[in-house]
């Protein structure tokens, strides 16, 4: 065995060095033509003189961009290589662990990155809108990946556990004063409680009945928080919610008692909440990331698989699909759970208007589009799908070409439409539709989905 | 002519089994026994009611009248991953393995009845049986064909340490030479490990001349039993199953 991965992984790490040497000389070479094509612009001052504008940022953008991509093609052709050479197929797993690893330390690294780059104002969009965002859909892609991607349960009404997670912060700190951190778990419980509430009835459904009757369930869930007004406050939703606290330390201005900013004798700034809030969306993803992929290597994990698989073999080889099911349902719940506390924290507002049927099909687009099953083409679309309304937002250059009453956000749905129809020609199971072994003899190879019809298994 | 299953005690004892689908009846009162070490088979047309009685056994759907005794327990009313955990595996008809799994992660889901306590040792062992399972290991099950198909879903069945393997015409598609071979393992399992099989087959001839005794079924009813021998000598079993001559 040993005799087979130390090639493997002294290729990985080439791969690595090699991709990046490339993107340096890319990056190096795009620094030396943008230099005095792009850095200076002559324009016109409100007194009508030439005034030479330097723009860095512009040029140290493009900078980054073209050595992000040069790495990443090199890493995707470098894949394509040994594909033929070694008749595995894809990035060998060395490589992904390395490309995984990298991933999050820009992760970890972004909100700085975005702060030094765009300072404390500029920066607060693009934590907040672009990083945030983002991270709570990645979250929900995976935690609904459980459920659709794993164990082959199509789930319409995911956003039902977002609303309990949601509304179980928002009622616990604001009638009984608990705090973030006990809410967490306790929103978490109560939701995958819900996950086999739902779970029970719909045990011998399947395929379009079972989306049908969650898709109700998440119907019923918002129903209650409207007009149960007693308990949820219907329309109006709760509001003031408390927000988070550093451990303990509140992220306020005020000099009468112990908060983040005097402790750690800083400026008060705004920032330091919503930068603390990007570390612990991110570190909630990734806990669900790591238990997904740990939970995918033990027998429950790949009991989950066989019932997507085939349900009456699975239950000829001894397995319990009740309790199967209820623990998809559950655990799925439990992580949705988590990031709607998560939001309501945020928000500091939870109204039955942020739990609607679309925000259910936009979780749901986000598991088909990144490919069923598949954690890191999740993200990806995560990141496409939000991201992408995100710049939609941005693109106001627009306005000079279609009339001011153009409105890009408007046309979201239609991109949302197109993309869609081209993803299923050309990509019918998903960006990325390759599947790693959870657990293999010898070398990890990857197989292919492209190999199998789709309908056919 | 019906011959009792001898001195030997029976694994499986099937008494006046009726099944319905809906208000169809399909099965109309069967009785069946295996005996431990013993290879039966149950011959029949299509729609006879093999499948559903195999299916019956493992409790979907479930046995309107009648009893099921294994290993002397009443299994008549246990739920299918019950049944299984008792000792009974099954190829199901149409072999039904999973086919985005790689074959590796198959013959595990085989093994997970009983928390891998042998794994790698009954690996091995399904390996020899099958060596070409071994070269397809990190492919996926779809994307076999149709005859390795069916060796892992034999293999399967066999990772599990079953007492009694139940098989659902595993003959069924396959080139002949394919058939002969998989007839080949199932009595070995059998001769070297006194493993039990209960065989359904529609390729009578091969089933027969493997088979210690066997069943036949029309209609939901056993009309005929005996040994593999009397049975295959039998006019009516040629007319109706050997026509053509093998």
């Amino acid at each position: 065995m040993s005799v087979t991965t130390n090639p493997e992984r002294a290729a990985g790490r080439s791969d690595i060095v090699e991709a990046f040497k490339q993107a340096a000389w890319a990056a190096v070479a795009a620094a030396a033509l943008s230099f005095p094509i792009l850095l200076f612009r002559a324009g016109a001052n409100i007194n009508n003189m030439l005034v030479v504008r330097s723009r860095p940022l512009l040029v140290l953008g493009l900078v980054a961009a073209i050595f992000v991509a040069r790495f990443f093609i090199v890493i995707w052709q470098s894949g394509r290589t040994t594909r033929v050479k070694s008749s595995g197929i894809g990035i060998s797993p060395q490589t992904a662990f390395q490309l995984k690893a990298l991933l999050v330390v820009l992760l970890i690294a972004y909100p700085f990155i975005m702060y030094w780059l765009t300072g404390p104002f500029g920066s607060l969009k693009w934590i907040n809108n672009y990083g945030i965002q983002i991270l709570i859909y990645v979250m929900l892609g995976w935690g609904l990946n459980i459920v659709v991607g794993l164990a082959g349960l199509l789930d319409l009404g995911y956003v039902a556990f977002y609303a309990v997670g949601a509304y179980s912060y928002a009622l616990l700190s604001t009638k009984f004063g608990l705090s973030f951190w006990i809410c967490l778990p306790l929103a978490g419980i109560l939701a995958s409680l819900w996950g086999m509430i739902l779970g029970f009835p719909v045990l011998r459904l399947r395929g379009d009945y079972l989306a049908i009757v969650t898709l109700a369930f998440g119907e019923i869930i918002r129903m209650i928080l409207i007009n149960w007004t007693a308990f949820s406050n219907g329309y109006a939703g709760i509001a003031s919610i408390p927000h988070v606290s550093f451990f303990g330390l509140p992220f306020e201005d005020d000099d009468t008692h112990l908060t983040f900013a005097s402790f750690f004798h800083l400026h008060f700034m705004p920032i330091q909440q919503t930068i603390f809030l990007y570390f612990l969306i991110l570190a909630l993803a990734l806990l669900t990331y790591f238990v997904t992929m740990r939970i995918r290597r033990l027998p429950i994990g790949r009991a989950w698989e066989a019932l997507r698989e085939d349900e009456i073999a699975c239950r000829s080889l001894g397995i319990n699909t009740t309790i199967t099911k209820l623990t998809a349902f559950s655990l799925g719940a439990m992580f949705a759970g988590f990031a709607g506390s998560f939001f309501a924290v945020r928000q500091g507002f939870v109204s039955p208007d942020s739990f609607t049927f679309i925000e259910s099909a936009t979780i749901l687009a986000i598991v088909v589009l990144g490919g069923l099953g598949s954690q890191i083409g999740v993200a990806f679309a995560a990141a496409l799908m939000i991201g992408g309304t995100e710049i939609l937002r941005e693109l106001g250059f627009l306005k000079y070409i279609f009339g001011p009453q153009f409105d890009p956000v408007q046309y979201r749905m239609l991109i949302f439409g197109a993309g869609m129809v081209v993803m299923m020609i050309f990509r019918p199971r998903g960006l990325v539709s390759t599947r790693t072994p959870s657990i293999f003899l010898n070398e990890a190879r990857t197989i292919s989905g492209a190999n199998v019809k789709e309908g056919h298994g | 002519m019906s011959v009792e299953a001898n001195a030997k005690p029976a694994l499986l004892e099937i008494k006046g089994i009726k099944t319905y689908y809906g208000n169809i009846i399909a099965l109309k009162g069967v009785d069946l026994s295996v005996a431990e070490g013993e290879i039966v088979t149950l011959i029949g047309a299509n729609g006879a009611g093999k499948s559903t009685l195999m299916m019956t056994i493992f409790g979907s759907p479930r046995a309107r009248e009648g009893q099921i005794i294994y290993n002397g327990r009443n299994i008549t009313k246990l739920a299918t991953h019950e049944i299984a955990r008792l000792g009974i595996a099954q190829s199901p008809e149409g072999r039904r393995i999973f086919p985005r799994m790689s074959v590796y992660e198959n013959l595990q889901m085989g093994a997970s009845l009983n928390n891998f306590a042998h794994f790698t040792e009954d690996l091995e062992r399904v390996y020899t049986l099958f060596p070409r399972l071994k070269d397809r290991a990190t492919q996926r099950g779809g994307t076999l064909s149709g005859g390795e198909q069916q060796m892992l879903a034999i293999a399967r069945a066999i990772m599990s340490r079953p007492r009694l393997l139940m098989l659902d015409e595993p003959s069924l598609g396959l080139a002949p030479l394919i058939a002969l071979q998989i007839f080949d393992v199932i009595r070995d399992l059998n001769k070297r490990e006194g493993l039990t099989v209960l065989l359904v087959e529609q390729n009578a001839f091969g089933a027969l001349k493997l088979a210690d005794r066997g069943y036949v079924m029309v209609n939901g009813l056993i009309t005929m039993s005996g040994t593999g021998k009397e049975l295959l000598a039998r006019p009516e079993v040629q007319a109706a199953y050997l026509e053509g001559g093998h």
